[in-house]
């Protein structure tokens, strides 16, 4: 019983900790003032206001391009290349491998500096295409890790026995490979759009020509004290994003009950 | 077999976007001249030696001291924490996953910008201290803010590794031991613990790596009165524009941070080649 | 599998239209980089929607900031807001364009005081955007001392109540004021002495901020902060408990100006933008938004009263007697690199 209450606690303690900042960016959401520290009573201007924010709309925008871009070219190449992996033989795979894992262990801030300079060694224009590139090249690797699992665990046999039946390599890996193997691939997806929204460092050193995520613009503005518009934007965010997890989980649950399967 | 051709375009890429940055940054650490003219670079050892004096030392010193803290704390949170939620069951347990992953969904400058309003001198925190009568306390802008704000933004990747691993655990390895008389005590410290040691060192090294490399967290919530490594990086390539002593002292992170995986992997005995449980 | 091919190709359909719109206009369009917050953004639709010419708006955060983007290419701008100093340091490395007069007939709207400055002895480079001083903001409530010297900042009984500004000249230059040398001093024992002294501070010294620091004094968080006089402007209008002085060993007066790079593409409408900031209407509304100081006096007149009388933005000669303007601080750049990284590296 006490061990009941103690895991209790503590679990509520820990999300406490996780949520407590949310809340108060929901609540400063609705704060008539500009300034952090006061509470000046309740408003909505800010959701009024966020819809004639330029600034933060086109922040808004370029996230969310740059997100769904980097997340289909990365998942393509980077599924296409975990299939590739797994078939090479022992030595490149490992080289390959270990080359994978640079990125995923490189801290941030080497990973945005060594491709700034690679950028201007290429006398790249700073912008749209050097930031899309970049989030491209640290999305990879995660693809690539998600997707490799899925891909042991799959029978090998099965692409071999569709072209032994005469499906050529194109065939077996659309009907064959990608379906099974479908579930990493979405995981793989959904990680690099995650980390393309999220990503701060690596998009501030490779941007130019005013083109900023709304990382940047947070980053901005905590130097000139935070737009309470961007809490609007976050509290709309974070609520559509709850009702999302809410109907994919109701649907899934009665996919489950319909299927007669509880995984 | 010839499916592996797929995999060329990827390391096309990896040759470009990788490898090539790697090899700039290494050229730029071991050269000096005028960052801005290609022609005037020599080969010079001058950044490394700038950089292994007390002050730098000093920097480095304490942004190890840092991560390594904020590291076993991550550690000491989040293992019960993934542990409770592992033993849960299977619906309750993916809704508090999920609740894990949902903050990092909401961007982590504003979310790190948020605990100022709570740690402030007239913040929440401060707030309901003085209102039962308490000395208001000094929460912001100093290594403890730093620390919180670490702990804050990386547990769940220390959670997360190790819930994955411990959900997978085998049930009747457990049940066995039981069968063999072992206490609860003895099944966790013999039986699950060690299972679970890949997740905790993939939760170690994606704590460890960017809490050592931050430049915003203690720049945020420190006040910039502490820099850490991530700061002087930044300060080079963004002010100063010295991208010579920019790239040594990232080349120092970088091998710092590989002897530190190395380190770490060496507990992890039965390591397999793909690492998928990254995730 | 149907339908989530179809929601990629979906999305995918939705990115490349979304993409094909961006690309289809061909306006012309100049590269404007501002400090953070120092425009009233309305101002830049306006100039849009006169001219016909588009702008792709970026913010830096110091003029160090601004050097090194410039330096490192990779990107070109059209119109920057670097000050006195800077100027006189992108001068002297041919990094800025002369503008032609012709097409800025607004000039005219400038105070006569704010030509024939060292920084661009012959104006052939700049035009005046925003001034200001450099001084020291107090909470009224918090502090009995007669606040009017730096030495203040210095006090052990004001521990944790002091904010400095997260800027290596200006804060340098404090120290440097504060002992009584020119804040353009080339010696490098005085500046070591400088640094000394901001050590000697730092355990009393609560932050290092930039900007942030009006959320820290609007919200009664700190004594004492130093600050640009615009921002204390801002700050004032926000708690009437704040007061700002320049303290009697004199202080920074500083410039920000427009200029336009060397390796601009798009000179000539960046002379129009130049000429429509000038405006007296349109400077009207920076200053209103931002509380920094115009230095047109026609735009001054436009100005809420509260702002127009304003002695923190509009100083009366007497209180800016004692003031020196930032010089290129040239081979000793590196010098304040170092000092800064150790006052802020040091325990």
């Amino acid at each position: 019983m006490v061990e009941k209450i103690g895991k209790r606690l503590y679990t509520f303690l820990i999300f406490l900790f996780l949520y407590a900042p949310i809340i108060v960016l929901i609540v400063f959401s609705f704060n008539d003032s500009k300034s952090r520290g006061v509470w000046a009573g309740f408003t909505f201007k800010w959701y009024i206001e966020l819809f004639k924010d330029a600034g933060i709309l086109r922040a808004l925008y370029y996230t969310l391009l740059i997100a769904a871009l980097s997340a289909i070219i990365s998942t393509i190449i980077g599924t296409l290349a975990a299939i590739g992996i797994s078939n090479m033989p022992g030595i490149s795979k490992k080289i390959v491998l270990n080359l994978n894992y640079l990125p995923v262990l490189n801290p941030d801030i080497v990973t945005a500096v060594s491709l700034m300079a690679l950028y201007r060694f290429l006398r790249l224009e700073f912008g749209f295409i050097t930031m899309l590139l970049s989030h491209i090249t640290f999305s990879i690797p995660y693809v690539i890790l998600s997707v490799l699992p899925k891909l042991k665990q799959m029978n090998k046999h099965l692409a071999e026995a569709a072209m032994d039946l005469g499906a050529t390599p194109f065939y077996a890996l659309r009907k064959v490979v990608i379906p099974e193997i479908m579930p990493g691939i979405i995981t793989g997806g959904l990680i690099a759009f995650t980390l393309s929204v999220d990503d701060f460092v690596i998009s501030f050193f490779n941007t130019g020509k005013g083109v900023s995520n709304l990382s940047i613009e947070i980053f901005s503005m905590t130097r000139r004290g935070i737009n309470p518009v961007i809490n609007a934007l976050s509290t709309l965010m974070f609520i559509s994003l709850m009702i999302l997890l809410l109907i994919i989980n109701k649907r899934t649950e009665k996919n489950e009950i319909e299927r007669g399967e509880l995984r | 077999m010839r499916m592996k051709r797929t995999a060329y375009p990827y390391i096309l890429w990896i040759g470009i976007f990788i490898v090539i940055p790697l090899f700039l940054i290494l050229y730029f650490a071991f050269t000096a001249g005028n960052s801005q003219d290609f022609s005037s670079f020599e080969i010079s050892l001058s950044n490394f030696r700038r950089f292994f004096t007390p002050i730098y030392l000093k920097v480095l010193g304490r942004s190890v001291n840092l991560a390594f803290i904020s590291t076993i704390i991550c550690l000491a949170l989040g293992y019960p924490m993934a542990y409770i939620i592992s033993k849960e069951r299977h619906k309750k347990r993916n809704i508090m996953i999920l609740m894990f992953v949902i903050p990092m969904w909401m961007n982590f400058l504003l979310r790190t910008y948020a605990w100022l309003t709570l740690l402030g001198r007239n913040g929440f925190i401060n707030f309901i201290i003085t209102k039962i009568g308490l000395k208001p306390l000094d929460l912001i802008f100093n290594d403890k803010a730093v620390l919180l704000g670490m702990v804050y933004n990386f547990l769940p990747f220390m959670v997360l590794p190790i819930y994955s691993i411990l959900v997978k655990i085998d049930k009747n390895l457990i049940e066995a031991a039981e069968d063999l008389g072992a206490n609860r005590f003895e099944i966790f410290t013999k039986v699950i613990f060690p299972l679970s040691i890949p997740g905790v060192i993939t939760g170690i090294t994606m704590v460890f790596i960017p809490a050592m490399s931050t430049f915003i967290i203690s720049s945020l919530l420190g006040g910039n009165k502490y820099n850490l490594i991530g700061n002087l990086i930044e300060q080079q390539f963004r002010w100063t524009g010295d991208w010579h002593f920019g790239s040594s002292m990232s080349i120092i992170l970088m091998v710092f941070i590989l002897i530190t995986m190395a380190i770490t992997s060496k507990f992890d005995k039965e390591k397999e080649g793909g690492g998928g449980g990254l995730w | 599998m149907k339908k989530i091919k179809s929601i990629v190709l979906f999305v995918l359909v939705a990115v490349i239209a979304s993409m094909l719109a961006g690309c289809g206009e061909s306006k012309p369009s100049i590269n404007v980089f501002n400090w953070g917050d120092y425009i009233d953004e309305g101002v830049l639709k306006e100039f849009e929607k006169e001219y016909g010419v588009k702008v792709n708006y970026s913010m830096y955060a110091t003029n160090e900031d601004l050097y090194v983007k410039l330096k490192q290419g990779g990107e070109s701008f059209d119109v920057i807001f670097p000050s006195d100093y800077m100027i006189e340091r992108m001068v002297r490395e041919g990094m800025l364009a002369k503008l032609d007069k012709d097409n800025i007939p607004n000039l005219k709207n400038i105070d006569k005081s704010f030509f024939g400055l060292d920084y661009d002895p012959d104006d052939e480079y700049s035009v005046p955007y925003m001034w200001g001083t450099v001084g020291i903001i107090y909470n009224k409530t918090m502090v009995d001392d007669v606040v009017d010297s730096w030495d203040i900042l210095w006090e052990e009984k004001y521990k944790d109540q002091i904010i400095m500004l997260n800027s290596q000249r200006d804060t340098i230059a404090v120290a440097l004021l504060k002992l009584g040398y020119s804040m353009n001093t080339r010696n490098i024992d005085e500046l070591e002495e400088a640094k000394a002294e901001l050590i000697k501070q730092r355990p009393l010294v609560w932050a290092y901020q930039g900007d942030e620091v009006k959320d820290t004094m609007v919200g009664g968080e700190a004594a004492f902060a130093v600050v640009w006089s615009g921002d204390a402007v801002a700050m004032i209008r926000d708690n009437p408990d704040l007061e700002y002085v320049i303290p009697k060993e004199g202080t920074n007066l500083w410039f920000d100006d427009m200029v336009i790079p060397a390796n601009a593409k798009n000179k000539e409408d960046a002379e129009k933008f130049i000429d429509f900031m000038c405006r007296p209407d349109i400077a009207a509304k920076n200053a209103d938004y931002i509380g920094y100081s115009t230095p047109i006096p026609e735009a001054i007149d436009l100005l809420p009263e509260d702002m127009k009388n304003s002695k923190v933005a509009y100083p009366s000669e007497k209180e800016i007697e004692n003031t020196e303007i930032f010089r290129d601080p040239m081979d000793i750049v590196v010098e304040y690199d170092r000092i800064w990284t150790e006052v802020l590296s040091g325990e």
